[in-house]
């Protein structure tokens, strides 16, 4: 699979710069050619931010036709290419060129129709609570559960209200799709857990940049603390400018010693050494935190690959691997999840700062689509704002 | 589910072909496509809602258009209403006439203030200015040490004192004016919009100093809670902008849209990554394409454009379509695609790219060994000329550290792809019409030139 992605991508960027720089040229020269212009330093005296000189109105036209050209010619597989390229060529002044086979656009009518129609039925089958709908597809919406799991959910209350299994008032909707979200995370417990051998139990915290993950880890060292464990925290950002100092901090505001490398050491062996004085100590619980990361940087991601075959090595045991998510994140929240499971096989899902006005929906489709279950949520900046999560209460907060 | 609006828009839009103009009906159905585009893009659902009923407004009842087909038409125009509401006036920074001009930097947690407040001040010193750095969060451990560090790297003084935010604004603006500084960045702790305290905190810092620009800090990968903060910073502080950060991720950004709809100030600035160069001004229509979900094409292209000959790219192209690519032309392709960056970076920004290729993982190492079997063969064998049997095969397999099954596949592959893409036929017409352009531009300062070949 890897090897056609290859050569299909290689080939795609071949035809896309081939053409759609072509295609760029032409586009800015209508502007009477810039290019150069934005890169260059902005004179002392004023610093325009931005195009500010670029005639709007005639800059989107031809970006979304140089656009949809460039993604035509990108499309090396599918002749749907074909019939933009064709329009835009006749915009041109070319000639009308024949009709093409198609089979693969065809493929895609069928789909889009699909999804239309699906979509249709639906509001075609909307009776009497119209307005009832709207309003929990909008609180839904605003939580950020996404327009995926929204449809769903309130598909299949409709077809509940539909088949009379639900009455159809308000009160009765409302109960019936909380019990529906709640149920999305039955069987889970917020438990994390624990090795059961000899070496000390290692939990390795993961996720993208500002999420959480350091504070988070000075939360769990406090609680973990509290119930009577010894814990150590391994300083795995490597990175980050003063990433160690500040989870020195937590060290010392929890009570858990702390293992540091040197500034731009090698994350793993940092993790190593730290899993290796816990066991020298008899400490139950190392807790390592990680460079924030996005997960589309390939090389960083395969660093954290490694961190994680470090980390799973003897003495430690590897039980958790935990997923730190910003509450205040969107769809992406659940590409997030996907990249880092497929990388390092997240475990568990934090979900922090809860606090604020974010509802964190998207762990709704985290759970019902990867299985992840929601093992924490963080509630402040505070060493004791953490808790554990709790399904009815994230639910109810869905629509308060 | 990631399709392209194009695709959607296809099948709803081709029998409007007989009729003359965008009719009501279809007009509805796409901009139902466009709304599941938008808040799939994280764009808030009352942003969402106002810019549907201007696109409505715009599109029905208008005539269609000679030279775009309906579906190109409306993308037209909701590409326009996106790079209208993401762009209008840029911001203008007027310096201060009494230095020095304070910046103040506001946002949520995690938003990346403090490393923009190092990247802020690396840009002003590129224009001629002499910022003072002013670390201003004295909540979060270690945000101090962190811009003090971030500081040196980019070479600005960082002030601080162990006191109160408020109190460390005000003596970092008396400090930059005794040291002669014409710029003063003040970077802020990060606090929630619902915090009355916390947010009468950074009032009052404001109130301290007087800032002439303040900026929102926000996530690119926020999601509809954006607005909901934005107007409450902006109602605390009067924003003047604002800078999106993270942009380097694929989060389709669509925060961005509803901040810059609610608050009404310019995108000034976005944070392309870690480092305290990644740092550029706003485009307004690179964000529409990546909200509508059609890649970042536009950055592709202008990332090729300083590492990519055009002319071997031409030249490639055209073998490509008349089906003479051969292993020969892909080596040498491939080796200047990897001088644009990683083939993974590639595969988010190309638009129309199916979900399972899109979440691909392309190994950099199965890169090389491509080009190393490649480059185990003879120039015969890349271009063609010579059929390669069970022996060569093997030579190739034994001279690249691979196995004859890679070989065989690649051969295989490739073959394949040529063949997908000779039945491509009108992309020839395509390439070679563009080429016949009269080209009247001048590009001064670009390696780009329009070529004047003939019909290919």
């Amino acid at each position: 699979m890897a090897l056609i992605i290859i050569v299909a991508v290689a080939f795609a960027v071949v035809l896309v710069l081939g053409t759609g720089v072509g295609v760029a040229t032409r586009r800015r020269s209508r502007t009477g050619g810039r290019p150069a212009h934005e890169r260059r330093p902005a004179p002392p005296a004023e610093a325009p931010l931005g195009p500010a000189e670029a005639p709007v109105a005639t800059e989107p036209a031809s970006a979304a036709e140089a656009v949809a050209a460039a993604q035509a010619t990108a499309d090396a597989g599918a002749g749907a290419a074909v019939e933009e390229l064709r329009a835009h060529e006749a915009g041109e002044g070319g000639t009308e060129p024949a009709t093409l086979e198609r089979p693969v656009l065809r493929d895609r009518l069928g789909k889009a129709r699909r999804l239309l129609g699906g979509y249709l039925d639906g509001i075609r089958g909307r009776a009497v609570d119209d307005a009832t709908f709207d309003e929990l597809e909008e609180a839904l919406l605003l939580a950020d559960a996404g327009l995926a799991t929204t449809t769903k959910v309130l598909d299949d209350l409709r077809a509940k209200v539909r088949s009379g299994e639900i009455e159809k008032a308000p009160e009765a909707l409302l109960a019936a799709l909380r019990a529906d979200l709640e149920a999305t995370f039955s069987g889970d417990s917020p438990e994390l857990a624990l090795g059961e051998g000899e070496g000390p139990t290692v939990w390795l915290f993961v996720g993208v940049n500002g999420v959480g993950k350091t504070t988070t880890i000075g939360k769990v060292a406090a609680r973990e603390r509290d119930a009577g464990k010894r814990v150590v925290l391994a300083a795995g950002d490597t990175f980050r400018a003063a990433a160690g100092e500040q989870l020195e901090t937590w060290a010392e505001r929890s009570g858990a010693s702390l293992v540091r490398g040197a500034e731009g050491a090698d994350p793993s062996s940092v993790i190593f050494d730290a899993v290796a004085h816990a066991a020298a100590r008899h400490a139950d619980l190392v807790l390592a935190d990680t460079a924030g990361r996005l997960h589309t940087k390939v090389n960083l991601m395969e660093e954290l690959r490694k961190v994680r075959r470090i980390a799973e090595r003897p003495p430690g045991q590897l039980t958790e691997v935990l997923l730190v998510l910003d509450a205040t994140t969107g769809q992406n929240g659940l590409v997030q999840a996907k990249q880092f499971t497929e990388a390092v096989g997240v475990t568990g899902v934090v979900l922090t700062k809860l606090d604020g006005t974010a509802k964190g929906g998207v762990v709704l489709a985290i759970r019902s689509e990867l299985g992840l279950p929601i093992k924490l949520v963080g509630l402040g900046e505070s060493v004791a704002d953490l808790v554990e999560f709790d399904p009815a209460e994230f639910v109810a907060a869905l629509f308060g | 589910m990631l399709e392209t609006l194009t695709d959607r828009f296809e099948g709803i839009l081709t029998r409007l072909r007989s009729r003359g103009r965008l009719g009501d009906e279809e007009v509805n159905e796409v901009l139902r496509e466009i709304r599941v585009a938008l808040l799939e893009a994280d764009v808030n659902l009352g942003v969402v809602r106002d810019l549907v009923e201007r696109i409505r407004a715009r599109c029905t009842g208008a005539a269609l258009s000679k030279s775009l087909t309906p579906a190109q038409q409306v993308i037209k125009v909701v590409n326009e209403e996106l790079t209208t509401t993401l762009g209008g006036e840029a911001l203008k920074l007027h310096y201060a006439s009494r230095p020095p001009t304070i910046v103040l930097l506001a946002g949520l947690q995690g938003a990346g203030k403090t490393t923009t407040a190092a990247k802020l001040a690396r840009w002003f010193k590129q224009q001629g200015r002499q910022p003072l750095l002013i670390a201003a969060d004295l909540q979060r451990p270690a945000a101090v040490e962190q811009l003090r560090i971030l500081g040196q790297e980019v070479g600005v003084t960082v002030f601080s004192e162990p006191s109160d935010p408020v109190a460390v604004a005000r003596k970092g603006v008396a400090e930059a004016e005794r040291l002669g500084r014409d710029v003063v960045i003040v970077d802020t702790a990060g606090r929630l919009a619902i915090d009355t305290a916390l947010m009468a905190e950074v009032r009052a810092i404001s109130d301290a100093v007087k800032p002439h620009y303040t900026f929102f800090v926000i996530d690119a990968m926020t999601g509809q809670d954006a607005v909901q903060t934005a107007e409450a910073f902006n109602e605390t502080l009067a924003l003047d902008g604002v800078v999106l950060t993270k942009v380097d991720g694929d989060a389709r950004g669509g925060a961005a849209l509803s901040v810059k709809h609610v608050v009404g100030k310019p995108i000034a600035f976005v944070s392309t990554g870690e480092g305290t160069a990644d740092f550029e001004t706003f485009h307004p229509d690179r964000l529409a394409s990546r909200i509508l979900g059609m890649g970042d094409v536009l950055s592709l292209i202008e990332k090729a454009e300083r590492e990519y000959d055009q002319g071997t790219a031409e030249k490639a192209t055209e073998r490509l379509m008349a089906g003479q690519f051969s292993l020969e032309d892909f080596l040498e392709q491939l080796q200047q695609i990897k001088r644009i960056g990683p083939l993974q970076g590639m595969l988010g920004m190309l638009p129309g790219v199916p979900k399972d290729f899109r979440n691909a993982k392309i190994d950099d190492r199965d890169v090389g060994r491509i080009e190393a079997i490649i480059k185990s063969m003879t120039s015969d064998e890349r271009r063609g000329v010579a059929v390669i049997d069970g022996s060569r095969r093997l030579r190739i397999a034994n001279g690249s550290g691979t196995s004859t099954t890679e070989v065989n596949n690649l051969l295989r592959q490739f073959k394949e792809m040529q063949k997908m893409v000779r039945s491509l036929g009108p992309m020839n017409r395509l390439v070679s019409g563009a080429k016949q352009k009269p080209s009247k531009r001048k590009q001064k300062g670009s390696r780009f030139t329009p070529s004047t070949r003939g019909p290919g």
